[in-house]
């Protein structure tokens, strides 16, 4: 039996924080188990520039995703992936930079709050975003997630009224999740205007990271996204190439696509 | 804001508010994402001061009784009576409009919309009938309407797809997952994030975040007060036995809420062997709330599988989770054969072509009967079963039975 003295997550907090000093942030999505070689997507995702990586955890009924994120969970389900066997294949290699497991509630209830961070500070993931779990309802998860030091990422949306931000930004761990348009995960041809009203309004009432998601594709939206916040996540768009048939190396290459186009806009250490 | 304190609520005791957070006992709750919360929050407070309002509660009653046809009568069953041993009565829910109980809660949500300055409705349904009536309701009130519906569930209910086009409603197949209900409430729900500002969800079951579940049994109690009345006048005293078939439950509730705080009546649930929820599912965190869901070992949730297509949801509303964690009301499975046999049984016998959904109510009391001997059994009769009759040909046809 594992003792919390075992296993316990670095802050992922602490790290964005003095990472996002040096340069903007960059977190792609991979969904485990989208191809049959999804943890050398990682590795290559992780070459091409990545500060963290969200590894998304394949739920039946994903009802806060987009098109993509859906069949990407179709395939990974068909593949047989679940959350236990995800945390296991993580936990076999090391990687690079921090890990964060992202998933539906029902994933974690079932698997029981204290197995499931344990075990996921045994796979490396520092973090948890857990969209359809709001702070009111998320104490159970948290205690448990306390006790082996990993931090819970909360969401804020264009519509959450300032009373709420202030909380959101109050219990969020790791960092904010600015979520960039009324909608679902997906790619997107621009970012829409309300991500950024919305990044200010973060910063304006913490110094948490805000790190903004949902829609961003390419380098133009990266760049678009990153100028009011510390940083962006790429999911969909990653998604799409593999789902695609796109290779490790085509795939990744959009993530060294958005890494420099991050670096030309808003120069390293500057 | 008007306190719900001054409005009726039928079984206060066992069928009260939920507490803040949207929980009956262990289960409920507004588990939604972030863009999600205030939608569901600004429902909440629009409701608790609508239900508050006598002049809510009137117009609605008013629409119900010169649009939707309310009171429903309840009718004694006296050849099925005499052959199964017990007084069975029927709460004739599908002599509505639109010819199910779906109605009650549809309108209560349309007016709601209304005065929340909505102007557009968007719902999902499986076998049609919550999306025919809010249809109806849309068409009624002047607003605009786009229902989704699983590309199975359109195949099986066309008939009901072209109705909802007739009325001038979109219909949008939803193609995610098993292509049923489950899928319809995950693209609605998928749809609402992205046009809060105009649109209401119209949920169709005692089900989905706080505050749908009590919202609409509040919408359907009108079935039960009515019913409670109606059995009294025939029989002089109260029912035995309460029965409805559930899927997410809201014909259930609306009927149990009559009842629940009269300890003596029984209150019982039918459900689909296939998508038994109470009977072989597990507490999850789906579709908003917590509540029983029938999953595999890690928690994904299993598709439903069940000859009516409204019963066709592997979940179970999260206040009669409560109420089936707590006792008070009982939930057994039937099998779709037991269902074809009542549905044939309740149309020679009564001259009553049932729901397939309501016939998982009948199929119950056929097979309990021995336990039944001279009880009076109050079936909610849910909705009508013409909407089912190709279907059940075309099955009969298949058994050489036709
Ligand atoms: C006639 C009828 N009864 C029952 C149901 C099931 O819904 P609920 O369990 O919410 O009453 C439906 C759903 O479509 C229906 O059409």
């Amino acid at each position: 039996m594992m003792t919390v003295a075992d296993v316990r997550a670095p802050s992922l907090e602490a790290y964005l924080t003095e990472r996002r000093s040096q340069r903007r942030l960059l977190m792609p999505y991979v969904t485990a188990g989208v191809c049959p070689d999804w943890l050398e997507l990682v590795d290559a995702v992780i070459d091409a520039g990545a500060d963290a990586i969200e590894i998304g955890i394949p739920f039946s009924d994903p009802a806060i995703d987009g098109t993509t994120i859906q069949e990407a969970t179709v395939v990974a389900l068909d593949a047989g992936m679940t959350p236990g066997k995800a945390l296991a294949e993580l936990k076999e290699r090391p990687f690079g930079v921090p890990l964060i497991a992202m998933t539906h509630y029902n994933l974690v209830y079932r698997h029981g709050h204290e197995r499931f961070a344990t075990d996921m500070v045994e796979a490396g993931c520092w973090a948890s975003i857990l969209p359809d779990l709001p702070f009111e309802h998320a104490g159970e998860w948290t205690a448990a997630a306390d006790a082996v030091g990993v931090e819970n990422v909360l969401l804020a949306a264009p519509v959450t009224s300032d009373e709420r931000l202030a909380q959101v930004a109050e219990k969020t761990g790791g960092f904010v999740y600015v979520v960039s348009t009324m909608g679902t995960t997906g790619a997107r041809g621009a970012v829409d205007d309300a991500a950024g009203a919305l990044a200010t309004r973060v910063k304006s009432v913490t110094d948490k990271p805000a790190v903004i998601g949902f829609g961003i594709s390419n380098g133009e939206t990266a760049v678009a996204a990153a100028e009011h916040a510390d940083g962006v996540i790429t999911a969909s768009a990653l998604m799409r190439r593999i789902l695609d048939g796109a290779s490790i190396e085509e795939a990744a290459s959009l993530v060294a696509e958005i890494r420099t186009a991050l670096d030309e806009a808003y120069p390293p250490g500057s | 804001m008007t306190d719900l304190s001054d409005a009726p609520v039928a079984s206060p005791d066992q069928m009260g508010k939920p507490d803040e957070l949207g929980f009956f006992g262990e289960f409920g709750g507004r588990y939604v994402g972030e863009p999600l919360i205030g939608a569901c929050q600004e429902v909440e407070d629009a409701f608790v001061d609508a239900w508050g309002d006598p002049a809510f509660r009137a117009e609605f009653l008013h629409v119900l009784n010169t649009y939707g046809g309310r009171p429903s009568p309840t009718t004694e069953c006296h050849n099925l009576s005499e052959q199964l041993g017990c007084r069975l009565l029927l709460k004739r829910e599908d002599l509505n409009h639109t010819g199910s109980h779906k109605i009650n809660n549809v309108i209560g949500q349309a007016l709601l919309a209304k005065r929340m300055g909505k102007t557009r409705l968007i719902a999902e349904t499986g076998a049609g009938q919550h999306g025919v009536a809010t249809a109806t309701a849309a068409a009624l009130l002047g607003m605009s309407c786009t229902v989704y519906m699983g590309e199975v569930d359109m195949k099986r209910q066309a008939l009901n797809v072209f109705r909802m086009r007739l009325l001038g409603t979109e219909v949008v197949p939803a193609m995610s997952g098993s292509r049923t209900l489950k899928d319809a409430v995950n693209e609605a729900m998928r749809a609402w994030v992205s046009e809060v500002g105009d649109t209401h969800y119209c949920l169709g079951s005692v089900m989905g975040p706080h505050p749908y579940p009590w919202m609409v049994r509040t919408f359907h109690e009108i079935i039960g007060i009515e019913a409670k009345e109606q059995v009294q006048a025939i029989t002089g005293g109260l029912p035995d036995v309460a029965v409805a078939c559930v899927g997410g439950g809201s014909n259930a509730a609306g009927l149990f809420a009559g009842f629940a705080d009269d300890p003596s009546v029984r209150l019982v649930g039918a459900e689909p062997a296939g998508g038994a929820a109470a009977g072989r599912g597990v507490p999850a965190i789906v579709h908003g709330m917590r509540a029983y869901f029938m999953q595999d070992e890690v928690g994904q949730v299993l598709e439903a599988e069940s000859i009516s297509a409204g019963l066709d949801y592997p979940g179970l509303g999260p206040e009669h989770s409560h109420l089936a964690a707590t006792k008070r009301a009982e939930y057994f499975p039937v099998t779709d054969d037991e269902v074809l046999e009542a549905f044939k049984l309740l149309s020679r016998t009564e001259g009553i072509i049932p729901a397939l959904e309501s016939a998982h109510a009948i199929a119950w009391v056929a097979k309990a009967k021995d336990e039944l001997q001279g009880q009076t059994v109050l079936v909610n009769m849910s909705g009508r079963g013409d909407k089912d009759v190709e279907q059940v040909q075309d099955v009969l046809i298949a058994r050489g039975e036709m």
